[in-house]
């Protein structure tokens, strides 16, 4: 065990991955000489050289198409995208090729591309640095779409995505990148895809958050434990394929539903794990299920505090979900 | 400030010039090779006569012809190696059989059938053979250029001496992702050959409004390697080309942009009439380009074909598609279970919980659970 930040737990899983198989070879922006900026790629270039640590010009659907192309031959690419706002121009890659090649060919050309964005707000980065649209790459079938919260999950989680064999959009709270450093496990730490994590146990209400909205939700759980009301956090890391099992079986116990993300509430992935509720939990439900988000605008700039849900937030949710009924 | 001249260029055949042959057979061709690429593209020409008809029948449900491209296609193919990556579009036909690609498994394709490779979940003619290297089609236009570059790349990196070629046509190279894969190949140097068949047509936009570039070819001098047109219905003009394309990138020269100046005969699908934005006059000259009769005249003239030698050879290819047709057609669809199949590499828990009540609620399942 060591105490590492998220970011170095990223650095760590690359580097494992890539001293393992010669396979693995990284391609993006600034990823080279600069090691990513913000550092996921350090020191990398150095140890394994350019053929396998390739800075790239600036053309997303170039970085893309090549990973995929990568992939089809038998590597195991992993691309990064500086930032998620800025991976809309590969969408077509990853909506058209990456996600359906598997499926259209009937299975013949496989396609494991990891695509590595920083996503979400709390930095300052208005409008271009901050969005989560999730919901956007978790509608496509055929694409597995991982978050972290944590640097252990983040190196286990990134080291599963890379021996995968289906394509990842693995996503990483920016936000959290250093400032909650943990332990994270030495070595080829795994953490299997698909996989929720009950970050929390209680009684009372289950809240369901991921990315940098675990550690917000954490907090507003821990201040309720004062008024009695014991609140249980699923982290659900995978948002596909998603644990349907651990999310069911949380909400038979707890009979209610906090749902906490950045992202736009409008057709959010929180819709979805409220029709997961409606269609399979009804019955174990004492109270409506409860979103918490981002609001339906486009990301702001100066009111970004304002915009994000907050401990504040989740704690209210939190209260008037359970004195509900 | 200086003014564009003039409005762009309303015909691509007042003012295209077709390069003409050199004259001389491409070393390392014989009359015998050159007699092999003939009944493969018969063979082409063959399978899109019945293509079109069978569509027009109900049998398949839409069919691209080749008609017309097929010297482009088979001097491309003929000139690289089976160990070679091929990322088509979806009107390479004739580079499929080409590279020995059985017909019967085009034919499935075609009719999205059991036996085919791709369990029918594509239009037909978006072919996929793992086994051939030949990679999967899609419809977008122009993603499958940068694949080709990260083919190029990955091989190089594994140490293996062969090259990707990307196949696209006229109206790609003003795609996205022409850009992305042009740009990246010359930055890399990467083995790669850019097979731009330049059909003079993207459905309805003729090849001037597509682009105020003087030639398609010159566009590679931007991304820093060189490009070439050839006259794409002279098979051996092609073949030499792409040979010398191909040694080029395999000795470390990096990308070629090949312009194959050639002409789409047929629609652009079964669901288009060119009648409406081409002239009877235009089909006709090119008509009198047309690679087949051109290969056909040249090894006549050689005296290394006689005209029932070239009948033989039609017959042949026409039984040869009857025959195919006579033996995939009677395949059943794909069973409906595998609708649900390579989504991912396994059935996530949600996918089959999707598929047990798909299939629980299928006509005669009796509504039964599996
Ligand atoms: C991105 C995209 N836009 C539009 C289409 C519709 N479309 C299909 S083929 C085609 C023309 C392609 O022309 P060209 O690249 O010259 O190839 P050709 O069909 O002549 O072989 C168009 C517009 C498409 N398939 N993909
Ligand atoms: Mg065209």
């Amino acid at each position: 065990m060591t105490e590492l930040t998220l970011i170095q737990g990223v650095n760590q899983a690359l580097r494992e991955a890539m001293k393992a198989d010669p396979d693995v070879v990284l391609l993006g922006e600034d990823i080279g000489v600069n090691g990513g900026v913000f550092r996921a790629t350090e020191g990398l270039l150095k140890e394994f050289g350019e053929d396998r640590v390739m800075d790239t010009p600036l053309n997303e659907s170039g970085i893309v198409g090549t990973a995929v192309g990568m992939a089809l031959y038998g590597l195991k690419p992993v691309a990064e995208i500086q930032f998620l706002d800025f991976i809309y121009p590969a969408f077509d890659q990853i909506v058209s090729e990456l996600a359906k090649l598997r499926y259209r060919s009937g299975g013949q050309f496989p396609c494991h591309v990891v695509l590595r964005a920083p996503y979400g707000g709390g930095i300052k980065g208005g409008l271009y640095h901050s969005q989560s649209t999730e919901q956007l790459f978790a509608s496509i079938p055929g694409l597995k779409v991982v978050v972290p919260s944590t640097p252990a999950d983040a190196k286990g989680l990134l080291l599963s995505s890379i021996f995968d064999e289906d394509p990842v959009l693995f996503l990483e709270p920016k936000r959290i990148y250093r400032s909650l450093p943990g332990e994270v496990p030495d070595g080829d730490h795994r953490v299997p895809l698909g996989t929720a994590r009950v970050a929390r146990e209680g009684s009372d209400v289950s809240v369901f958050a991921y990315g940098a909205m675990v550690p917000v939700a954490q907090q507003a759980c821990q201040g309720l434990d004062a008024q009695g009301i014991h609140a249980e956090l699923i982290d659900l890391r995978s948002l596909v394929p998603l644990d349907e099992a651990a999310l069911l079986r949380s909400v038979e116990k707890t009979g209610r539903a906090v749902i906490v993300h950045e992202a736009p509430r409008f057709c959010g992935y929180g819709a979805e794990i409220a029709a997961l509720l409606a269609e399979k939990a009804l019955y174990s439900l004492k109270a409506p299920v409860v979103r918490v988000t981002g609001y339906d605008t486009p990301f702001p700039y100066a009111l970004e505090h304002l915009y994000l849900p907050s401990v504040d937030r989740v704690s209210r949710a939190i209260e008037r979900t359970v004195r509900a009924a | 400030m200086a003014r564009p001249s003039g409005p762009p260029r309303e015909s691509p055949l007042s003012v295209q010039a077709v390069p003409v042959t050199s004259g001389r057979a491409p070393e390392g061709l014989t009359a015998a090779d050159r007699k092999r690429m003939l009944r493969v593209m018969l063979l082409s020409r063959a399978l899109d006569e019945r293509g079109m008809t069978l569509q027009r029948q109900g049998r398949i449900g839409f069919y691209v012809p080749v008609e017309g491209q097929e010297g482009a296609q088979v001097g491309c193919a003929v000139a690289l190696d089976p160990k070679d990556w091929l990322c088509p579009g979806y009107r390479e036909t004739a580079v499929a059989l080409s590279r020995g690609i059985p017909l019967r498994q085009l034919l499935s394709q075609l009719y999205g059938d059991r036996a085919d490779l791709c369990q029918g979940r594509q239009m037909p003619n978006h072919f996929a053979f793992r086994e051939f290297r030949f990679v999967s089609a899609s419809s977008p236009i122009g993603t499958q250029i940068p694949h080709a570059v990260g083919l190029a790349l990955a091989a190089r990196l594994k140490g293996e001496k062969v090259v990707s070629v990307a196949f696209f046509g006229d109206g790609a190279t003003s795609s996205n992702d022409f850009h992305s894969g042009m740009n990246f190949a010359g930055v890399y140097r990467a083995p790669v050959i850019f097979f731009c068949q330049n059909n003079q047509w993207a459905i309805s936009l003729p090849r001037s409004k597509q682009t105020r570039s003087e030639t398609l070819a010159q566009k590679a001098e931007a991304y820093g390697f060189s490009g070439l047109q050839v006259d794409g219905n002279d098979v051996e003009a092609v073949y030499a080309a792409v040979k010398e394309a191909r040694a080029r990138a395999i000795a470390g020269g990096g990308p070629t942009l090949i312009e194959a100046v050639t002409y789409r005969m047929g629609p652009h699908t079964t669901s288009d009439d060119p009648r409406r934005y081409r002239s009877a006059e235009e089909l006709a000259l090119w008509k009198s380009r047309d690679p087949v009769e051109r290969l056909k005249e040249t090894l006549v003239r050689e005296h290394a074909l006689t005209e029932e030698e070239f009948d033989q050879f039609l017959e042949a290819a026409r039984a040869e598609v009857a025959a195919a047709i006579q033996e995939v057609e009677p395949l059943p669809p794909p069973d409906p279970g595998t609708l649900f199949d390579d989504v991912f590499a396994r059935r996530t828990p949600q996918l089959e919980e999707q598929r047990a009540a798909f299939l629980a609620e299928l006509p005669g399942s009796g509504g039964r659970k599996e």
